[in-house]
């Protein structure tokens, strides 16, 4: 590791809150890309199934 | 020219069949989700913890490996969207239109992330968070092209009339892309803002540079495997009527 | 063929002249946003010649966005347009009849009120003919990408602010060589530069335009 300690990590001598905080936001909003889809993905399946059963 | 010259191999064919796309991405999808996540995770704690640190900026220099591959993946998700965009013009490919669909909300986003990565970068370089520096512009402006595109998409409620509009937009877009960075690059000397960027480094160490190739790798794999979940589910929206997807074991519940 | 855009253009000349409302209200929009601005910031001439040639030509778009609504609105409405893309013309010919005729009715005279504007916001007198020139060159290339907006958001509901959303970003070009040929031409300097890659857009423009207009005229 590049730094000493979890500690010197953490504040990466005094930039480590823009640092940790674009890290932050770069996996919040792909997260919420990934989940938000899977989300949609996952109704649409209902709705196909719904329509199914009714066919059936 | 002959009609037969324009003929495209047959797995180009098949790709615009919803069927066969919706299992071909079903197989691809773990992939991509395994690739995305082991080289995002591999290359970011790289870059956070074992890269050493920039004999200029110091620890911000670390901002670059979540910077670089956002700004990267903005503009060519963009390009991706036009020419997935053009496909569907020119041969009345419906899958086309959705990928491009797909294609909007994720570009967006990594615009987003670019543009405020940029600007907090920017604090501890610039003295502030916005400057109006040349790559920061028309990441601005690429933003407001996404918006004009979603704002576009919504406005439509046919899918077919919003899949079309939407591609010449794109394709538009992409065709003035370059127009739009030359300018704002040429308008910036005018001003002389900063003479500093994230993205410029002359020479980079391995050890700087692999952490960068990782994210930028994973990102393209996060990327890919959104827009199938999306295309997918777009696919799900509007076959419902066919045979296919209803006896489909996602569906049938086999 | 030529003919057609002739009749076109004579045809929507005279649909304005019988509302000249049309007409006179993007230039009375247009005086108006430049008329606000000394108000906003400061009368103070050494303020406003500096930031006036980004306010002309601000103002300018906006001017142009907002008559650029109506382009193919009324035809759709009316159903003529329907009639047009069925005459045995490419689509884009009639594209480009109707901006020009667009350009006639609103371009033109935004130029010719130009000198003015210039004298309230205190232009140098000797950067009026390149502001002239160059709104000559630049207002063509905003009506060409604003009718692809148009041709877009044809038969949507609420269309106007989209169509501010979907090509404002295309003009970013457009505004910093146009305001930047102003600037150069109060400072004396020279302005053929500017002037090149305007009409470079120009061209640009009237090759893609029409042609993507066209398209998304017959969604």
């Amino acid at each position: 590791m590049y730094f000493e300690s979890l500690d010197t990590l953490w504040h990466m001598a005094g930039h480590g809150s823009y640092v940790w905080s674009c890290y932050a936001l770069f996996v919040v909003l792909l997260s919420i890309n990934v989940w938000h889809a899977k989300g949609q993905k996952t109704k649409a399946l209902r709705q196909a199934k719904a329509v199914a059963r009714r066919n059936s | 020219m002959t009609q037969s010259s324009w003929r495209m191999p047959r797995w180009f064919h098949q790709m615009g069949s919803p069927k066969w796309f919706y299992d071909f991405s079903g197989k691809m999808q773990p992939w991509f989700a395994v690739l995305a996540l082991l080289l995002l995770s591999w290359g970011m704690a790289w870059g956070l913890a074992f890269a050493p640190a920039d004999y200029q900026q110091g620890n911000s220099f670390r901002i670059m490996y979540v910077h670089v591959p956002a700004a990267i993946l903005s503009q060519s998700i963009f390009i991706g969207m036009a020419v997935a965009g053009a496909i569907g013009i020119v041969w009345k490919m419906k899958v086309a239109f959705m990928v491009a669909r797909s294609c909007i909300s994720i570009g967006a986003s990594f615009t987003l992330i670019a543009l405020l990565t940029g600007a907090i970068w920017g604090k501890p370089t610039w003295g502030a968070y916005w400057v109006w520096d040349a790559r920061l512009t028309s990441t601005l402006v690429l933003l407001f092209l996404y918006a004009g595109v979603m704002a576009l998409n919504q406005a439509i409620t046919e899918r077919q009339i919003a899949g079309k509009a939407t591609a010449i937009l794109a394709i538009v877009g992409t065709i003035n892309i370059p127009i739009i960075k030359y300018s704002v690059e040429w308008w910036n000397t005018l001003h002389q803002a900063s003479s500093f960027s994230l993205t410029q480094k002359p020479s980079m160490p391995a050890e700087m540079y692999m952490p960068l190739l990782l994210t930028v790798l994973g990102s393209y794999c996060l990327f890919v495997l959104v827009v199938l979940i999306r295309t997918r589910t777009q696919i799900i929206e509007t076959q419902s009527h066919a045979s296919w997807l209803m006896q489909h074991k996602d569906v049938s519940g086999a | 063929m030529i003919n057609f855009m002739l009749v076109i253009i004579r045809r929507d000349l005279l649909l304005v002249a019988r509302r000249p409302a049309e007409l006179i209200n993007p230039l009375v929009f247009f005086v108006l946003v430049v008329a606000l601005f000394p108000l906003g910031v400061s009368p103070e001439a050494s303020v406003l010649s500096q930031a006036a040639a980004g306010v002309i030509w601000v103002s300018a778009m906006l001017a142009t966005l907002l008559s650029l609504e109506l382009l193919f609105k009324l035809d759709y409405d009316d159903g003529s347009l329907e009639q047009l893309l069925l005459a045995p013309y490419p689509a884009w010919s009639l594209v480009l009849a109707k901006v020009i005729a667009h350009w006639l009715v609103s371009g033109l005279p935004l130029i010719l009120l130009s000198p003015l504007i210039a004298n309230l916001l205190f232009l140098p007198t000797q950067a009026i003919p390149t502001l002239m020139l160059s709104l000559l060159l630049g207002t063509p290339t905003l009506s060409l990408f604003g009718a692809i907006g148009a041709a877009l958001v044809t038969g949507v509901r609420g269309g106007g602010i989209l169509l501010t959303l979907l090509i404002l970003p295309l003009y970013v070009p457009v505004i910093i060589f146009g305001a930047a040929a102003v600037v150069a031409a109060s400072q004396g300097m020279a302005v053929d530069g500017y002037m090149a890659l305007l009409a470079a857009m120009l061209v640009f423009a009237l090759m893609i335009t029409p042609w993507a207009a066209g398209a998304a005229l017959k969604l």
